[in-house]
Formats: C-alpha cells, sequence, structure tokens
C-alpha cells in the first residue's frame, strides 16, 4: 500500500514531453477513481461493519457476509438496558451535558481572545500565542494526578465540572486559534466604517463583527463539541458512575457475565455514539474542513 | 515557532489592511496618541487614540483565557512537580516502618530512570511499575515513528488523490473524515471486535493471529488502527498545502519537460513542506500522548504490551501512588517538551520561513 502511495502520487496526466492540450489518456482516470475507490473502503468499511454487526442477530455477530442479513434492533435494546449495570443511556445525557456546556464557554471566552490576537496589538502577544500553541500539544497525562488530587480535596470527583472546566482548557487553544484565522480573514474595513461612525469598539464587534463571524463561531462550536465528546482520558480517571460519558461507558460495557464481551450491543453502543457525528461530519463537511486547516497549517 | 507564525499571521493580516499601524501601536500610545508620527492624521489619528487607550480593557479579551489556563494547565504542572519531591505512602525498604509522605528527594525520579525500588539502581522487579518505565518509553516512540510515518506517506498518497478532479469529491471528503470523527474508545472497540479470536480480521487472513494478547500482533493492532482513524486527517492537512501550491507552476514544468517523478520531487514536496510539517508536528505530539486506543484495545495495566508513557501514569495513580504518578507525569511531559523542541528547531523554523514567503508571493 505505501509502495504504491508513491508511485501514484507521480500524477503523470501526460507523457511529460507531450504539449498540455494532449487528449488525456484513460489510464489516469481510471487511477483516479481506482485511489477513490480504495481511499472510499479505507474510510468506510471498518465503520460499516461496525453498523452492520449492530443490526445483525446476536446469533450471527461472528459471520463474515458484508451485506446487511438478519436484522434485528435487539442490539440496541441490549445497549440501552440498564439491567446488566451499563447506564448507556445516562452517559449519553452526561456527555451532552459536558460537551455542550463546555462548547458553550471555549466559545465565549475563545471569540473574545480570538478578536484580541486578530485585530488588536500589544505587548506579550507572541508569548500568549505562544502560551496557546502549547496548551494545545499539552500532554493531558501531566494533569490527571494533580487535578484527581485536587478535585478530591474539594470534593469534585463525580460532579460534572471536574470534567468539564479541564476539557474547556483542551478545546480552548483549538477554539481561538480556529477563530483567530477566520476572523483575520473578515474585511476590516466594516469594523473600521462603525467606528467612525461613532461605534465603540465593543459595539462593532457586537454590531457589525459577530454576525459575520456566525459561521466561523458554528464551525468552531461543531469542532469543540467533537473533541468533547470524543474525550477519553481524563474521563476515564475524574468521573464516576453518575458522570460518566459515553467514551468511558463503552470502553467499560459488560455483558451479564464475564465470559464473553457483548460485542454485538458494543457495536450497537458504537453506532449510537457516532452517527450524531456522522451526520454532522455529512452535513458541514466542508466547513469542518476548513476549521481544521485552518487551526493545523496555518498555526 | 509555530506560535511565532500565528503572531506574524495576525500582524500580516492587520498590516496589510492599514498598513503597518499595529506594529507601531506602543509607540503611539507613549507619543499620546493624538497625531503620532508617520501615520496619517484625521480620522485615523483620533481612532489610533482610542485603540490606544482601549487596550487597557485588553484584560476583558484576553484574562479569561489566561485565567482558564493558568488554572487548568499552570497549576497542575507546578503541583506536579512538588508532588514529585513527596514521598508515597508505603513501607520505607530502609527502616521497615510504613512512611506517611514526607520529603523524598530525586526517589520517585530514580524509581523510574533508574528502575530503582529503594535498593540501588535497576532493583525493581519485573510486576512492578517501575520495571515498566523504559519499555513503555520504548513502546511510545515506536508508536509514534511507525505510525506517523506510514500515515505521512498514504497521507501524502491520499492527498494527491484527493486533490484531482472527480466526480463526488466533496463526498469522499466527507467520507475519510468519518473515522476521525469517530471517538477514540469506539474505535478502539470496533478494532477490537474486527481482531477478536473469531473476528473478521482473521477469517480474511484465514490463519489465526490472537491480536489481542500477543505482543507483537497487539503492538501492530494499535498501530493499524491509529493509523486507519488518523491517516485521513494528515491526508487533510497535507491536502489544504497541495491546493496553495499555483497550478501554473505545474504547467510551466510540464512545458519544460519535467518528468512526473521530477514534478513530484521539485514543485510537490518542497511546496507542500510546510503544511507537512506541521502536520508530522501536530500528529507525533499527539502520537506520543497515546493513551485511548492500547489502553481499551489490549488493556491498560502497566505490564501490558502496548503500555505507553501515559497508560503508565494511570497505572500508577490506580495503586494510590500519587507522587511517583506525578514524577512519572512530570518526566513525561519533559520527554514530550524536547521532542517538540527538536522537532520545531529542525523541521518547524524551515517550515514557517518557507510557509511565509509562499504568503507573501500571494500563491494563497
Amino acid at each position: 500500500m505505501s509502495g504504491g502511495g508513491v508511485r501514484v502520487a507521480e500524477r503523470p496526466e501526460e507523457s511529460p514531453a507531450a504539449p498540455a492540450t494532449h487528449r488525456r489518456p484513460w489510464w489516469p482516470v481510471v487511477r483516479t477513481y481506482l485511489g477513490v475507490a480504495v481511499i472510499l473502503v479505507w474510510g468506510l468499511a471498518p465503520f460499516y461493519w461496525m453498523v452492520i454487526v449492530a443490526f445483525r442477530e446476536q446469533s450471527h455477530t461472528y459471520d463474515t457476509t458484508p451485506w446487511p442479513t438478519h436484522l434485528t434492533l435487539q442490539n440496541f435494546g441490549d445497549a440501552l438496558d440498564t439491567s446488566s449495570g451499563n447506564n448507556f443511556l445516562g452517559a449519553i445525557v452526561n456527555s451532552l451535558i459536558i460537551g455542550g456546556v463546555t462548547t458553550a464557554v471555549a466559545l465565549l471566552i475563545g471569540i473574545f481572545t480570538a478578536y484580541a490576537l486578530a485585530r488588536m496589538e500589544f505587548r506579550g502577544k507572541f508569548l500568549l500565542t505562544g502560551v496557546i500553541l502549547g496548551a494545545a500539544m499539552f500532554p493531558p497525562v501531566a494533569l490527571v494526578t494533580p487535578l484527581f488530587q485536587l478535585f478530591g480535596d474539594i470534593g469534585w470527583i463525580g460532579e460534572y465540572q471536574a470534567l468539564i472546566i479541564p476539557n474547556i482548557s483542551f478545546v480552548l487553544p483549538l477554539t481561538i486559534y480556529t477563530l483567530t484565522s477566520f476572523l483575520s480573514d473578515l474585511p476590516w474595513e466594516l469594523e473600521e466604517a462603525a467606528r467612525v461612525d461613532g461605534a465603540t469598539r465593543l459595539q462593532a464587534f457586537r454590531m457589525v463583527l459577530l454576525p459575520l463571524a456566525a459561521p466561523a463561531l458554528f464551525t468552531t462550536a461543531i469542532l469543540a463539541f467533537i473533541f468533547t465528546w470524543n474525550e477519553y482520558m481524563l474521563a476515564s480517571q475524574l468521573s464516576n458512575e453518575a458522570t460518566r460519558p459515553v467514551t468511558v461507558a463503552i470502553a467499560l460495557f459488560h455483558g451479564p457475565n464475564s465470559f464473553t464481551i457483548p460485542y454485538a450491543a458494543i457495536m450497537a453502543a458504537g453506532t449510537l455514539v457516532t452517527i450524531p457525528l456522522v451526520i454532522m461530519v455529512l452535513l458541514f463537511q466542508r466547513r469542518i474542513v476548513s476549521g481544521l486547516t485552518a487551526g493545523g497549517v496555518k498555526s | 515557532m509555530a506560535g511565532s507564525a500565528e503572531a506574524d499571521d495576525a500582524r500580516a493580516a492587520a498590516g496589510v489592511i492599514d498598513s503597518g499601524r499595529g506594529a507601531r501601536a506602543d509607540n503611539d500610545r507613549s507619543s499620546g496618541g493624538g497625531g503620532a508620527p508617520g501615520g496619517p492624521g484625521g480620522v485615523f489619528g483620533r481612532l489610533r487614540a482610542r485603540v490606544a487607550r482601549f487596550d487597557s480593557r485588553l484584560i476583558w479579551f484576553v484574562g479569561p483565557t489566561v485565567l482558564v489556563l493558568a488554572a487548568i494547565i499552570g497549576y497542575p504542572v507546578v503541583r506536579a512537580a512538588y508532588m514529585s519531591f513527596q514521598q508515597d505512602k508505603g513501607l520505607d525498604p530502609d527502616t521497615g516502618m510504613f512512611v506517611q509522605g514526607g520529603f523524598a528527594g530525586l526517589s520517585n525520579y530514580k524509581l523510574w530512570l533508574l528502575g530503582d525500588c529503594g535498593s540501588g539502581a535497576w532493583s525493581c522487579v519485573p510486576g512492578t511499575l517501575g520495571h515498566d518505565f523504559w519499555p513503555a518509553v520504548g513502546i511510545t516512540f515506536f508508536f509514534a515513528v511507525i505510525t506517523v510515518s506510514v500515515e505521512t506517506a498514504l497521507g501524502i498518497w491520499m492527498a494527491t488523490v484527493m486533490g484531482r478532479s472527480f466526480l463526488g469529491r466533496s463526498l469522499l471528503r466527507a467520507a475519510v473524515l468519518i473515522p476521525w470523527a469517530i471517538p477514540t474508545a469506539v474505535t478502539a472497540k470496533l478494532w477490537a471486535f474486527i481482531f477478536a479470536p473469531d473476528g473478521i480480521a482473521n477469517k480474511i487472513i484465514g490463519h489465526p493471529i490472537a491480536w489481542t494478547t500477543d505482543p507483537w500482533a497487539s503492538r501492530f493492532a494499535v498501530i493499524i488502527a491509529d493509523v486507519w482513524k488518523t491517516t485521513p486527517f494528515m491526508a487533510l492537512l497535507i491536502l489544504a498545502g497541495l491546493q496553495m501550491i499555483p497550478n501554473e507552476l505545474y504547467e510551466a514544468a510540464r512545458v519544460d519537460g519535467a518528468s512526473a517523478w521530477q514534478r513530484f520531487t521539485r514543485i510537490t514536496l518542497p511546496l507542500v513542506k510546510p503544511a507537512l510539517m506541521v502536520a508530522v508536528l501536530f500528529r507525533t505530539m499527539d502520537a506520543l500522548r497515546m493513551y485511548d486506543l492500547p489502553a481499551i484495545l489490549t488493556g491498560d495495566s502497566g505490564a501490558s504490551p502496548t503500555t505507553t508513557m501515559s497508560i503508565l501514569v494511570t497505572a500508577d495513580m490506580r495503586q494510590g501512588n500519587f507522587n511517583s504518578a506525578s514524577a512519572l507525569s512530570t518526566l513525561v511531559f519533559i520527554i514530550i517538551f524536547i521532542v517538540a523542541f527538536i522537532l520545531v528547531k529542525f523541521l518547524g523554523a524551515n517550515a514557517v520561513r518557507t510557509q511565509d514567503e509562499q504568503r507573501k508571493g500571494g500563491a494563497l
């Protein structure tokens, strides 16, 4: 696969000496679609397999038939069933709360800082961007022990804020980078005009810039939510049964006994957790890509 | 270094629009606003004065961010550093007495770096976490080197395919985002199922492999799952870089008779390098802190064949050794910082400069 990678990357649309107007041969076209097919299978096959097994009767979990057979909704019932000690529905609610609050607070804090970085000049701006970048690369594991002790001391273990506040600090750098790059691209003249007309900086920010930045805010919100929804490491240490998010719930998912792993129910639970994200990705693909590359490549 | 790029970015963005006003904001403030030297007067002069005055309210703009980062990253790091010099509760091997903490000197660091469980270097026996430190460092770097190399090579290939024009291009880009969007915990469970003894992987191979128990098989299971999940993201970052390369360059090279391979190595690679280096930097940082995937796929005990540095920290915590866990997490932090520093030093500086030149050249 990796050997083939370099070969296809050559993109010889025409033979080297051929003029640009030469009629294109069929082979590069075929090769492009072959590449597309390989990438499609790469991205979708394991995910497809999870969904298929989620809908398949348990006695057929290990079937190798690649198309949907022996369909049932039983596994989803098992995934949401609380009698075996799993509280998956509760975990979904927890993740919604944690993801929602984290996203809202990170956006609220992030938009102001992003505005300052994109539009204002101040001493220490260089240092601040460095600190924020450092925070983005920071290994969360360096926080687990001190936060576990700190939150234990103040009685926060098992409280939502013990998960929300660390998450805010993890998505904040991402939020600021994405928003800064979007805000820098917005036309500065409109705001200038509002200021000339007598608006204060805050008014110009609120009435001119914010409406213009709405799509950027929306994109950033999606990214921040996906990141928080997917967080596992801190949640696995700082949550208890009451506040456990979906990622931890799925890792701890167990069957009625310890002899078999209930893969059919786990695949159903995984499907439930993933489908909202997949819908978001399909709907807002263009925005997500531009947000990710703005935060990644431009930094 | 990448941080400086961001600052330059913002500065450049402001500079393009109002011709370098921002760079002189500090001078303006000291000269009392008003008609600052060198700038246009009138409306803009008054505006500039207002900007200078408003800067005192900057605290409301950046204050909350600084506060959150200081409280949730700064404070714990300092606390961890302090705790790492405290003793864990337990038996003192020298006296045979139970000790309740107290100053530990460097003993926690000796535990990890020298495998010193109290009676000299390499005295930690197999089965104790002190024995597992260097294997965990080795595994972490093994994962990082293999996954980032494979992801880079495959990512470049995917990006070149996705950069061509074909029917359903945006659909393909959405499809490759799916592995990235699936939570790693779900990814780990999904691949655990694929790699189960009766799972589809073994049935396709037709030869049973103990993917989750055999040491090397489980390491490659983690690598395969990670490569599956993150290659598309890498490809998108590289694609963003590819799209900044003007098409005329390829046309010109083709007219000059450059072969496809020459075009790839002389145009594509050098010009995509900045984006590529940023992607490699971010992915390497990610790989070095890898936790969920090996922890869920093959287990999160210290002695598992896929124990990374991060997993070892929580394994030590679970045994109640918060102070030695703090020393370990401090070591992890230092190791990752050093790698980041080296990468930025050797890859980043060049990448940032090229990116800046590219922007100035109007390629964007």
